[in-house]
Order: C-alpha cells, then structure tokens, then sequence
C-alpha cells in the first residue's frame, strides 16, 4: 500500500513537470510574439505600409519591401504549386510501389533536408549567373519556389491519402477514366488540405531570407519593380539589413520592430487561416 | 471519336505529371552538379591570385611553398629557409612597396625602364630574397626563379586551422574552425531543445487531454512558422544583451545566445518527430503494462519511450540538422568569429553564416566565391549523412 502511494506521488510529480515544461515552451512563443507585437504595433500605421523608405531608411515606410515581398510569393507559387501538386499526384495515384517510387520519395524527403542558404547558392549560380536572370525577382520567385516544393508535395500527398479508396473504385466502376476519376473526385476531396499546404508555404517563403540574399534582394531601393527581371526589396532581408547594417541602427530600430511586426502577422494570418481551413472542411467531411 | 481524344487527353496528362514529378526529384541532383561545378575548381588551384608570382634566387633549393608558410613569412614567423628545408640564409622579403628603400628613381629610370636589370641584381646579390611581384615587373630574362605554390588540397581545406579567406597575399581556406563552430552551436542546441521536447512531446501524447493537445498542436505550428529572420531578431534586442549582462561579458554575441535561440527553433521538429514516434507504440503493449499494476508514469519509462527509443533518435538528428543549416538567425547572435571556439561564451562563426555574409562581398569565379561554394558542398553532405541517417533509423524501424 505504502509503495502504491509512493508510485502516486512519483506519477504526480513527473507529469507535473512535464505540464510544466510544456507550458514553457507555450511561454516562449508567447514571449516572443507578444515582445515583437507590442514593440511594433506602435509603429504601424497607413503611412508605414504604404510610403517608401526615407533618410537612411530611418523614416518613411516599408511600402517597397511589402510588394517585393508579394511579388516573390506569387511568383514562386506560380511555379511551385503546379509542379509541387502534379508531382504529389504522380506520386500517390499513378506510379505503384516500384524502385521509381522510392528514389522520387527520397529525393523528396532529401531536397526538404536541404538548408535554406544551399537553396541560395544554387540560385546564385543557376538563375543568377548561368541562365543569366541576374538580380531579379525571377531568379528570387524561381529560388524560393524549389524551397517550397517539398513542403507542397507533402501537404498534397497526404491529403491525397486521406481521400478514401473506395470512392476511387467507385468511380471506376462506373466507367470513369483515371484522369476523370483524379479531377471529379479525388481533387474535390483534397482541395481543402491542398488549400491548407498552400497556405503554409506561402507562409514560409515570405519569411526566408537566405535564399534571396544573392538572387533579389537589394539593400535599398525606393521605387517599386517593373518587370520580373528588376531588383526588388523584400520584408525579412529589410529585417535583416535594418538590424545589422543600417546607416543608423538606433533610429532605424523602430522600423526594424515595424517590419517584424509585418512578417510576424502574415505568418499567424496564414496560421490561423489554415487551421480554420482544416477545421472547417475537416468537419465538413466527416459529416459527409 | 469522343472516346479517342480522351484517350489522347490522358496520355498527355501522364506525362505532364511524370515529368514534373521528375524535375522534382533532379533538383537534388541538379543542385550537387552545380555546387561542385562552382566549388570544386577551389581544389587543385593555386592559393594565390594568378597574375602575381614568387621569386626566389638561383641557388634556392625550396621545392615549394603552402599558403600558410607564406602567411608565416609574411607576419615574420618564418624567417629563415633553413625552417622551410632549405639552405642557411634568412628571408629577405621583397614587394614592389620596397623599390624605393633599394632603388633611387634615378637608377630606375624615368619610365622604369631600368626595372626589371636592377631587381635581377637584386635577386642575384640576395640567395635568400623572396621577392613578390606582379607579372610585369617580373624580368624577361630572369636570374633567379619562380617558386610554384603549394595547391589547396581537400585535406588542408577541411584540416586548416584558419579563415583568412581574404588576406594578401596568402589567402587561408581553412574550415576546421567553422565546422567546430557549427558543430558547437547546434550540440549546444540539442541539449537545450532535447530535454524541454521530448517533455512537451511525453506531456501532448501520453498526460494531455485531447482539448489540451488541440491548443498545443497549432501552439508548436507557429513555433515552426515564425521566419528565422524574426528569431534572430528577436535574439538580437532580447537575448543578446541579457546574456552580456548576465555573464558580464565584452559582448553577448555568443556560442550561447545561437544555441538558445537554434534549440528555440529546433523544437517543432523534436516535438512532432518524437510524439509521432510515441503515438506508434501499440495500445495492447500500454494496456498489459498497465494491467499488470504499473502506473501510467511507469508504463511510459518502461514501456512507450523504450518502443520509441529509434523515433526519438531519429527526433533528435532531425534537430541537429534543422540547426546545422540554419543561416540567418546564427548570422545575427553569435558574432561571427571566425576562430576556433573553448567556451560557449565566445563568439563563433558557422558555415552557413559564413556563406551568407561573405558570399556577397566575393568577386565573382574568385577564390573566394569557389570556397564558398565548396562550405555549400561541405553542408549539403552534412545535411544529406542526416537526412539518410533519419532514414535509414525510420526504415529500420519499420522492417
């Protein structure tokens, strides 16, 4: 008996500690989020995200940085997601469990291990200097796109999955083709998770900088790209030079929590637009 | 007829996806030809700039000369040839700098043309000199001779001691001190994130209610979400200065502060990768420890994390390699001191740092835009013995 209330309180203490642990790790996020909303939200206002950087980009906005920003998620998605969901259903409907299968998926898996700045110097040397894009928001959108290529395979493949087979024989059975099987049934199913993945990856290509470093970005440009063979300015490397190499750090500090501010709330949109997306449709499906 | 162009219509699909699916898998390859295209002409390439060369005289019986004998001579650790395996005369340096010490402009001649005569003396009159002169001062008919530079092998890139990667007019490659670096960094990581994972990951799959784990899930999502720029940002105004005052140190930019922040990233992927593992352990092998009179707490050290003992490795290199390449928010805490580190209250520079801030400033095909390239190979193979090594755990497991 004495022993068995032993093993109790043994029990209570341990998983109060991990309660405990895991509350700090809830902590920590909230640290960080709430230490970079309440220094920034101060400084956001219409004229921030709308007028260009001024003197030493110590005043004025991040109006440029903001577009470079969306320019590089919509070109890199342009070409990211097509390939990205088409391989993913090569992948899961059309190739059987074969050597071809397991290399593609290994590759996969290798290509999302690759660090981000790897990323950069392959761009550096293909789009920048062999295919000679230069400096450019299409070397950038091109770099940016293969870094999130395996994150929308991934996404895509398991949403893939989670559409049940029997309504693929179903289909079959009534005379359907593959290709009209995969469109009138299979997508329609996971479209909402493909939506969700995304999402995220447009999440996580507005937040990386290193891959940009040598293919886009420039230090400071205060006027807007033309073309998709122009420089362009981007949130997270205007971060970047804001912090460590600003003409006046100090002064330049409160566009520096502006500018975090700006990349922290596309990422909890994103976030939360996601988990709603599953939620909703999760549901939805289920009733189904 | 319908029926026919359906058929075609299939048929092209097909290979739309079969070919997409291969560009998707190239890029692996695609991206070790180009690396190695740009990095690798850094081996087997002499350390010093080509249009500049070292004489020596006659009698001299130096075979040749590394990168970092020359950086030796030149800060005057090496004064003698006798040091190098030649004869007993000490080194006299000579640089276009020191024409006007030797030479009056008179001697030279009004358009230098006396030049290449007076340093022929010079090299004649002098067995120890070693003179280093751009190619067209070097004489037509020269009395003395060119002394060829030891080439950059892997062995010294990877061994050397010292990155100097910029200095004249012997420029060091060495990435021992990087890769000790990083190696620093993202242990000092794992031992921050391993411990605080893998309790949050025992708490969300074993302790925690199902209401509980639905807060914590898109709690650790945004963890992964938040860009690296931020973190470092945030290490940077937050976690810099703390760690100054605290250790009363010159400055905060540490080991430290990139292990804390690294192992802050580093947990999504610990906590998913070893609450997945954790999940996998069977409900009948739970149950029987339970029945026979275990607590739940027992049951988890004895029974769950055991059977998920591979998962939680592979939870833990998955980390380790998360932090390994992790470039920009390393750039912005740690200091970026390129030398080999003792405590973890000292500056250090990692590979992927060391790319993203000098990469930029390097003259394009240079030497130093190949050695970079060659840390770019130099990571990915780290990267890719991890990620084959999660693998080859995951599919051991499996079997």
């Amino acid at each position: 008996m004495m022993s068995f209330i032993h093993k109790r309180i043994k029990q209570k203490i341990a998983f109060s500690f991990f309660g405990l642990v895991s509350l700090i790790v809830v902590g920590i996020l909230f640290v960080i989020l709430g230490f970079i909303i309440f220094r920034g939200i101060s400084v956001i206002n219409w004229g921030f995200l709308t007028q260009m950087p001024e003197e030493g980009m110590t005043k004025g906005g991040i109006f440029p940085a903001i577009v470079g920003t969306l320019c590089l998620i919509g070109g890199s998605m342009i070409f990211a997601f097509p390939i990205g969901v088409l391989s993913a259903i090569y992948l899961n409907e059309y190739l059987k469990e074969t050597w071809l299968k397991k290399f593609m998926r290994s590759m996969t898996n290798n290509l999302a291990g690759i660090p981000s700045i790897v990323f950069g110097l392959f761009g550096m040397a293909l789009f920048v200097n062999k295919l000679k894009f230069g400096d450019s928001i299409l070397a950038g959108s091109l770099t940016l796109g293969l870094l999130a290529l395996p994150v929308i395979i991934r996404t895509t493949e398991e949403a893939l999955k989670s559409v049940p087979d029997h309504l693929r024989i179903g289909s079959y059975a009534l005379g359907a083709t593959k290709l009209q099987t995969i469109r009138r049934v299979v997508l329609p199913i996971a479209a909402p998770n493909i939506i969700t993945g995304l999402i995220l990856s447009i999440s996580r290509v507005s937040g990386e900088t290193a891959p940009i470093l040598f293919t886009v970005a420039a230090y400071f440009l205060p006027k807007l790209p033309h073309s998709m063979f122009d420089q362009a300015m981007a949130l997270p490397y205007h971060l970047y030079v804001l912090t460590t190499s600003g003409t006046n750090m100090e002064a330049s500090r409160p566009m520096a929590y502006g500018t975090a501010f700006v990349l922290i709330m596309i990422v909890l949109i994103a976030n939360l637009l996601a988990n709603a997306f599953r939620r909703y449709f999760g549901k939805r499906n289920k009733m189904n | 007829m319908n029926r026919k162009r359906l058929k075609i219509f299939e048929k092209v699909f097909g290979v739309v996806l079969f070919s997409s699916s291969t560009v998707t898998s190239l890029t692996v390859l695609f991206i070790i030809v180009f690396l190695f295209n740009e990095g690798i002409g850094l081996f087997n390439s002499t350390p010093v700039e080509k249009k500049y060369q070292f004489i020596v005289s006659n009698n001299n019986t130096v075979k040749e000369l590394s990168s970092k004998q020359l950086k030796d001579i030149f800060n005057y650790d090496i004064t003698n040839w006798k040091q190098l395996g030649g004869s007993n005369d000490s080194i006299l340096l000579f640089t276009i700098n020191d024409l006007s010490t030797y030479f009056t402009d008179d001697e030279l001649g009004a358009n230098f043309e006396y030049l290449p005569s007076k340093i022929n003396e010079l090299i004649k009159k002098n067995p120890g000199i070693l003179a280093y002169l751009s190619d067209k001062y070097v004489p037509e008919h020269l009395e003395g001779h060119v002394i060829p530079l030891t080439k950059i092998s892997i062995k010294d890139f990877v061994t050397g001691t010292e990155w100097y990667p910029t200095s004249e007019p012997a420029p060091q490659f060495g990435v021992l001190p990087l890769i000790l670096g990083t190696l620093w960094v993202s242990f000092g990581a794992i031992l921050i994130a391993l411990p605080l994972g893998l309790a949050t990951a025992i708490f969300m799959a074993e302790v925690a209610s199902q209401r509980l784990r639905n807060i914590l899930k898109p709690v650790i999502e945004l963890l992964a979400g938040i860009p690296s720029v931020v973190y470092g940002f945030f290490g940077l105004v937050v976690l810099v200065p703390l760690i100054q005052q605290l250790f009363n140190l010159p400055v905060g930019e540490t080991a430290l502060a990139g292990s804390i922040i690294l192992g802050i990233m580093a947990l999504p992927t610990i906590i998913t990768v070893s609450e997945d593992a954790l999940r996998t352990t069977p409900t009948s092998l739970k149950e029987a420890s339970l029945a026979l009179g275990a607590t739940r707490w027992q049951t988890i050290t004895r029974v769950t994390v055991p059977y998920a003992r591979s998962g939680i490795t592979a939870a833990s290199i998955l980390g380790i390699g998360r932090a390994v390449g992790e470039t920009m928010a390393v750039l912005m805490v740690t200091g970026n001191a390129g030398v080999i580190p003792h405590t973890f209250l000292q500056p250090v520079r990692t590979i992927p740092a060391t790319i993203a801030a000098e990469l930029g400033e390097s003259s394009y095909g240079g030497l130093h835009f190949k050695a970079l390239f060659a840390l770019g190979i130099l990571l990915f193979l780290i990267t890719l013995i991890i990620n084959t090594s999660v693998e080859l755990i995951k599919s051991r497991k499996r079997s």
